[in-house]
């Protein structure tokens, strides 16, 4: 029943295109219910299946002649990141209702993405994982390239060679542990029991984890992430932040560390103190964390600032992967659901409430204007978001941010931290932003916008509705994806992880 | 030696007569029937006929012998060579329909005749294993094609094109004599199995290392594989698009074949290692060099077009940079991936010719420019356009990622346990990931760009439209459920034991 | 009547009622007040239920909830209330009714006021019933925020620079907070107050803290107080405890005078409580090292915000720095109070009437506090925003009820007998003199200094040649009559009879005491 949602998403792809032109309204409403559809599968699975063990949904021979599967399999990070997947997308197509131009063909686009980024977290093959992998790059460069805004066609363009480039190490790396262990399967569970020599390893894992965390932002390789979420329409930045981000570090743990658990082991010499791949990523990932703060709190577009705070979110998830312990990845995943939520209600208050309005994005032009009286939703929103982004207690981010602490602070104690500061940095920018997008300040001259800023619609208020309510859910429940997650990392998949270098 | 069996010959090489035959009779009917008609209508009913005849000749290779073996490897029957032999009539019937709507010519029959004499060509180039048959077939296809490329008499940069296409082919033809003359010096022989007997030895001789040399290079000039590739981007611009389809796709399944067959058979014992850190000395580090070469030049050079068709060309250059490196690899799999992937590389090949041939029909010219914004004046043929160019770039789940994958992977398999090509795959690879900001360019043409003011109306006809859905639904369904043309590959290797 | 959850309706109630006023937004020109008004009153209605079944003899903690909430962490949802959280939830039913009822003058946005006030008061309830510590610092850190948007929004001309510095310097307390609970959390698994009190009490919580996290170069002693100094800047910085007081004055003054009202009562408290809640049951052992140091902060609040007070024109500035001059006695108290932990039975009693003086002085300040910035309030509004200390003179004379009710708000800081503020004081030094001798003795200077600037608003305002500005000055309405009453009649009251409240803090003071020492 799982794969449905993949099947659904494309298929309506496939029904809009089928649409008569100029059916703007027909368009919004058939790609709002298939997205409703397919996250109403997401969340049945996810009732029946609360104790987060691997289950196989499809498993059926593909190319027998390579012994690739068609294999779909869901575990409690799957179902997470599904979930996940299902409320950005019904949001997003909520934030899109202004689009007119060519509005078939961005739904179309917009599913067709959707669709794909089911696949690979529902795919147990790497090749099928791989295809899914892949196809999310075509629709998420049009997206950008004919409705986005700012540079689109060089953000566009940018994000869609990073990625490709991100996901041909990827298959470097896959094609040769396939031949390593003997081109016979390419099922993930399978290879990941093949014992792959330790050098390999060391030379695999860095190459693939690199190319699936180029997605999900890793400093230094994180540039794309910035250009490309200002460059993206609302609903593609939510999209990109919400849920294809996720799409690497989910690469990063599903793949990188479970095919070569050994690279992550002690090199046997050290480098500026540094002995392991895992210390390096760490690393990098805490530099990301206070890179992406230090970088937001400068920024003069508003939507630079939630850029730059994906990237320093997305180093939690990172650092938490690297922290190898339970906690700080239950907490990864957690943070992977929780940051996804928040970065597509952020964007959607900066891209659809705010600039879709004015038509600026700059802080100091914003400012003047005082748009919490004009728009006050559009404020209470982003104040309630840059809270949970914050990580308040009480909202998703705090207790994803406390339990990457946690492993962070069993595993590397100074790079814990680390991280403090750069949450402090994290309250900081978030507040800079929130005051002068919305509050003029005393003394300042008002300036009213022109022509009169029409108001919050009922899809707008919805998707922020929806948005905050799970993060609320997550932040109050967080023991609802808890119990699912944990589990899932008991099973035979992670047997190398656990028996390596896990803590 | 034993006597000619007339009669098994006749027989064994009967769709190559069908086809023929149907050339001439083609030539016939236009000249004496159609004369008068409309250009367009004599180019549809000729494409028909045509197309008709090697419908006939597939249906005929269905029920040819299953193996058969004629003079020492003269003529050769078995299931890898029918698989091809349709493989090559197919992607002929798709060149042909593309023809079908033009004007460039009044020398309808003429020019359906030529395509249908280069594809008896073809089809004797890969049903032998004899060094003469190849060099005649070779020269048959090759001769077609010049002219074909000439085809546009009204154009003097297509006469130019055509001119440099034949001074190049005729200095590689002379070389690839050379090669093989010293080959039949060494060996006594002109098979190709024969010759591999011969020349075996733990050192290379020197004259065999010429001979090496100079059949690549005879052989990497019809695959248009660096540096020998100088014609390609001239004649992939110049000629007319059902020529250049033509060239592009089935000229390149026959070529890369018989490369192949007469690298794995011919100097099976002279291949040497292109493992990086340390060569040995033979054919496949030739190979590996030109490989790389290739990949280099066609995507870096690609970057920098701005017509389409020059741009496919250079596209090509690389492609076939990919595809020697199964050549490299020469394993019974990399064949198979060979075949696949050289396969749906002309499907997706004659599927953008076709699209550029409508729109040149309606705009005048291929430069990128006239693609602005055509989605919205032909949405099908854009979405086809499309798909074509993503499985180019290798984009699943089309047929050309599969293709690159499988290639890659039994590249790297090829030397079993050690990782000796991978320096290949992984410049491969990156080669890839460069290819994929030029494609995507055209795509952003064809659906970011603006329409332009003084955009003219495109109405592609009918049966275009049809043949270019039928490519690209052939392109997905390969994509997505490989196999089903994998299984008759690998079914057909097996059957046909090299 | 117990399986209700009576504390968590009551947290949630003010939510409701800011949805509920959000909702009906500003159709009418009273409405959200109203409406505001009305929730505050049934949130009043319900603590005094809270106040009716509380069994009074009792010192241990009421009307518990518990719900596993993260049971990976080990965290519940665990809130209760004994006689200091019962006496917090009065304190907070009472100020911000009184709060609202002197914002009248707030005409912009009024909805968004009044939610955010409401919003506020459920993150108060929701601190000072809180007993594990990651919801309590969600309600912690969440009143930051209403609080900042009624500064902001609503205040003065320099209301921003006075809203951020004050979110600024209560964020830093938190982080701080936020780090040493963590660094507790995480080598303990704990986060139950009363669980680390526990802990605390049988001497094991260091010892446990310092196995987890012992780093090269700190020494357990060290790393013990260097967690204690990060729980303290987050709860000195919001009662706040010199020097981090700065934030306090720019932000009384700028804030809207409802605000400052809701600030002083309450969200001032929200520091003592800390201390005594958190700060006192789990880290005395650190507090008793440096108790000297202690006393000296304390002891510099108490004279310096005098002496301060002493200087200001303006007369919400003087308020302003007499509410951390009161809140130093608290301090004084609570920090004497840890003296002689340990040593058995040593001036038990002294610590008795400590204790419960600084309870009663909490409830004191925080009535007679809002009484007087509501009288400010009261007084701008009729002088179109004036307030200083020299733009008034002799306005007994046209205004006398409103002198007069003043004046008794001002008698009941000063600590006049008979008024509320004298037996707090009262009981505080009768406490600490005998623990701290000097410090007590210094801390009096303090008393003596608060009486001049009182005294000092008494005659420069009611008192003196008239300023002919002030002529058709009115006087009280009816209805502000009617309002002011039960406030000071309260005064009266508790003056009168503290067995009001020392009824039912007196246990939880003696258990408090009781639990300090082993």
């Amino acid at each position: 029943m799982l794969a449905g949602t993949i099947y659904i998403s494309f298929l309506g792809a496939a029904g809009l295109l089928l649409l008569p032109k100029g059916s703007v309204t027909a368009a919004r409403i058939l790609a709002l219910l298939t997205a409703i559809a397919g996250f109403a599968l997401a969340l049945t699975s996810f009732v029946h299946h609360r104790s987060g063990e691997l289950f196989t949904v499809t498993r059926v021979p593909w190319i027998p002649t390579l012994g690739i599967e068609y294999h779909l399999a869901a575990d409690g990070i799957s179902l997470t990141m599904i979930l996940l997947t299902g409320i950005i997308a019904i949001t997003g197509i909520l934030f899109s209702w202004n689009i007119v131009e060519r509005t078939k063909e961005f739904f179309a686009f917009y599913l067709l993405l959707i669709g794909a980024v089911y696949g690979v977290f529902l795919s147990y093959d790497l090749f099928l994982l791989f295809v899914f992998y892949e196809i999310v790059i075509i629709p998420k460069y049009f997206l950008i390239a004919i409705w986005g805004s700012t540079r689109r066609e060089y953000g566009a363009m940018k994000l869609a060679i990073y990625s490709f480039v991100g996901s041909t190490m990827v298959l470097i790396g896959l094609i040769a542990a396939y031949v390593v262990a003997g081109s016979k399967t390419t099922s993930l569970v399978d290879l990941a029991q093949y014992p792959f020599s330790l050098h390999f390893q060391m030379l695999a894992f860095p190459l693939v984890f690199v190319g699936f965390a180029i997605l999900a932002g890793l400093w230094p390789f994180h540039t794309w992430a910035p250009t490309g979420h200002v460059a993206a329409p609302t609903a593609a930045s939510m999209l990109l932040a919400g849920v294809v981000m996720k799409l690497g570090a989910y690469g990063c743990l599903r793949v990188a560390m479970t095919l070569f658990p050994l690279g992550l082991g002690p090199w046997g010499f050290h480098v500026l103190g540094l002995t392991s791949w895992r210390d390096v990523f760490a690393l990098l990932a805490v530099i990301g964390i206070i890179y992406g703060a230090l970088v937001a709190l400068v920024q003069k577009d508003f939507k630079f600032v939630i850029g730059y705070s994906s990237v320093s979110h997305m180093g939690f998830i990172l650092l938490g992967l690297m922290t190898l312990n339970q906690i700080g990845l239950t907490g990864a995943v957690l943070q992977m659901l929780s940051h996804g939520l928040l970065a597509g209600l952020m964007f959607a208050v900066v891209g659809r409430m705010v600039y879709a309005r004015t038509h600026t994005r700059e802080l100091a032009i914003l400012g003047p204007m005082n748009l919490w009286k004009i728009i006050p939703f559009a404020a209470v929103t982003f104040i309630v978001a840059g809270m949970a982004s914050m990580g308040l207690p009480g909202f998703s981010g705090f207790w994803a941010e406390l339990m990457i602490l946690t492993g962070a602070w069993r595993s590397y104690p100074a790079y814990a931290l680390c991280v403090g500061f750069g949450i402090i940095i994290g309250v900081v920018y978030i507040w800079r932003a929130m005051l002068k997008a919305f509050f003029a300040e005393t003394g300042v001259e008002l300036t009213s916008p022109q022509p009169s800023l029409p108001p919050i619609t009922l899809p707008e208020r919805l998707g922020a509705i929806i948005l905050i309510g799970a993060s609320i859910f997550v932040g109050v429940c967080p023991q609802v994806f808890q119990n699912i997650i944990i589990p899932a990392f008991n099973s035979p998949l992670f047997e190398g992880l656990r028996k390596g270098s896990w803590q | 030696m034993t006597s000619i069996n007339y009669a098994q010959l006749l027989r064994l090489a009967l769709p190559e007569v069908i086809v023929v035959a149907t050339a001439l009779l083609v030539m016939a009917t236009d000249l004496l029937v159609l004369r008068r008609c409309k250009t367009r209508v004599r180019f549809a009913v000729a494409a028909g006929l045509a197309s008709l005849g090697c419908a006939g000749a597939i249906v005929r290779i269905f029920y040819a012998p299953e193996v058969a073996n004629i003079l020492d490897g003269i003529l050769i029957a078995n299931p890898l060579i029918h698989l091809v032999q349709t493989a090559l009539l197919l992607l002929t019937i798709f060149a042909l329909l593309i023809s079908v709507d033009s004007t460039f010519t009044e020398h309808v029959g003429e020019f359906i005749l030529l395509i249908l004499i280069a594809t008896a060509g073809m089809m004797f180039l890969v049903g032998t294993q004899d060094l003469l048959v190849i060099f005649i077939s070779l020269e048959l296809l090759s001769l077609s094609l010049y002219i074909l490329a000439a085809f546009n008499k009204r154009s003097a940069q297509s006469w130019e094109a055509a001119l440099k296409y034949f001074l190049f082919g005729g200095m590689s033809a002379a070389f690839l004599l050379f090669g093989f003359s010293l080959l039949y010096g060494l060996s006594n022989s002109t098979s190709l199995p024969q010759i591999a007997a011969a020349i075996h030895g733990p050192s290379l001789n020197p004259l065999l290392v010429i001979a090496i040399v100079t059949t690549a290079i005879g052989l990497g000039f019809k695959v248009a594989a660096v540096p020998f590739h100088f014609w390609a981007p001239d004649v992939y611009q110049e000629a007319p698009a059902p020529s250049a389809a033509f060239i592009a796709s089935g000229s390149k399944v026959a070529s890369f074949f018989i490369f192949f067959q007469i690298m794995t058979l011919g100097f099976a014992g002279a291949a040497g290692t292109a493992a990086f850190t340390h060569l040995v000395r033979g054919w496949v580090p030739v190979l590996a060099l030109m490989a790389t070469a290739s990949m280099l030049l066609g995507n870096l050079v690609a970057i920098a077009q701005t017509s389409l068709r020059r741009l496919l060309a250079y596209s090509a250059i690389a492609h076939a940079g990919y595809m020697l490196l199964a050549i490299v690899a020469h394993t019974q799999q990399s064949l198979t991936a060979l075949i696949y992937y050289v396969v749906t590389y002309a499907l997706a090949t004659i599927g953008a010719f076709a699209v550029i041939s409508v729109v040149e029909e309606q705009t005048g010219s291929d430069d990128l420019s006239n693609f602005n914004g055509i989605c919205r004046q032909a949405p099908v043929l854009s979405f086809c356009l499309a798909i074509f160019i993503l499985s180019l770039a290798g984009i699943p789940p089309l047929a050309g990622f599969f293709g690159k994958f499988f290639l890659f992977v039994t590249v790297l398999g090829a030397t079993s346990g050690s990782m000796n090509l991978l320096w290949l795959i992984v410049l491969a690879l990156a080669m890839s990931a460069v290819s994929l900001y030029y494609y995507l360019r055209i795509l952003k043409r064809v659906y970011v760009a603006p329409l332009a003011a003084d955009a003219k109306e495109i109405h592609p006809p009918i049966v275009t439209q049809l043949l270019l859905l039928l490519l690209a639904a052939a392109v997905v369904a390969l994509g997505c459920d490989p196999q089903l043309f994998l299984r008759h590959i690998t079914a057909a290797i097996q059957s046909s034991i090299l | 009547m117990t399986n209700f959850p009576w504390i968590t309706a009551l947290t949630v109630l003010p939510v409701a009622g800011a949805l509920l006023v959000l909702v009906l937004g500003e159709r009418n020109k009273n409405l959200s007040r109203w409406t505001a008004l009305t929730f505050s009153f049934i949130a009043l209605a319900l603590t005094l239920i809270l106040w009716h079944s509380f069994d009074k003899t009792s010192g241990a903690l009421q009307f518990q909830e518990w719900h596993n909430w993260v049971p990976a962490f080990g965290i519940q949802y665990h809130v209760g209330i004994d006689g200091l959280g019962l006496l917090m939830l009065l304190l907070t039913s009472i100020v911000v009714p009184i709060g609202m009822t002197a914002s009248s003058q707030i005409q912009e946005r009024t909805s968004v006021y009044y939610s955010l006030i409401l919003l506020l008061q459920s993150c108060l309830f929701g601190t000072f019933t809180a007993l594990n510590f990651f919801h309590w610092f969600l309600f912690w850190e969440l009143s930051l925020i209403p609080a900042f948007f009624l500064i902001k929004v609503w205040g003065g001309s320099r209301s921003t620079k006075a809203a951020t510095q004050f979110l600024v310097y209560t964020m830093v307390g938190g982080v701080g907070l936020l780090l040493s609970f963590l660094a507790i959390f995480l080598a303990t698994h704990k986060s139950d107050f009363i669980d680390l009190a526990a802990l605390a009490q049988s001497g094991q919580l260091m010892p446990a803290v310092i196995d987890k996290l012992a780093w090269h170069h700190i020494t357990p002693q060290h790393l013990a107080l260097l967690l204690f100094a990060g729980a303290f800047l987050g709860f000195a910085v919001k009662v706040p405890v010199f020097p981090f007081h700065t934030w306090l004055p720019a932000a009384y003054s700028e804030a809207p005078t409802g605000t400052t009202i809701l600030l002083t009562g309450a969200m001032s408290k929200m520091g003592l409580y800390g201390f005594l809640r958190i700060l006192l049951p789990i880290f005395w052992p650190q507090m008793q090292l440096v108790l000297t140091p202690l006393l000296w902060l304390s002891v510099a609040t108490i004279v310096f915000s005098a002496y301060a007070a002493l200087a200001q024109k303006d007369l919400k500035k003087i308020l302003a720095y007499s509410s951390i001059n009161h809140l130093g006695y608290c301090l004084l108290a609570i920090f004497a109070v840890v003296k002689f932990t340990g040593a058995d039975t040593y001036l038990t009693a002294e610590k008795y009437a400590a204790m419960n003086g600084v309870f009663l002085q909490m409830f004191n300040h925080a009535l007679t506090a809002s009484a007087l910035f509501w009288f400010v309030a009261l007084l701008e509004k009729r002088s179109g925003g004036l307030r200083g200390l020299n733009d008034f003179g002799g306005l007994r004379k046209i205004v006398p009820v409103f002198a007069g009710l003043m004046g008794i708000a001002l008698f009941s800081s000063l600590g006049l007998p008979g008024l509320n503020g004298f037996i707090g004081e009262f009981l505080i030094f009768k406490g600490t003199f005998p623990l701290t001798t000097w410090a007590s003795s210094l801390a009096v200077l303090g008393l003596l200094v608060s009486a001049l600037f009182i005294l000092g608003i008494i005659q420069r305002v009611f008192s003196g040649p008239l300023n002919d500005k002030w002529l058709s000055l009115p006087d009280l309405s009816t209805s502000e009559r009617v309002a002011l009453v039960p406030a000071i009649g309260l005064m009266f009251a508790l003056g009168l009879y503290p067995q009001l409240i020392l009824a039912f803090v007196n246990s939880t003071a003696i258990q408090m005491v009781q639990h300090l020492k082993f």
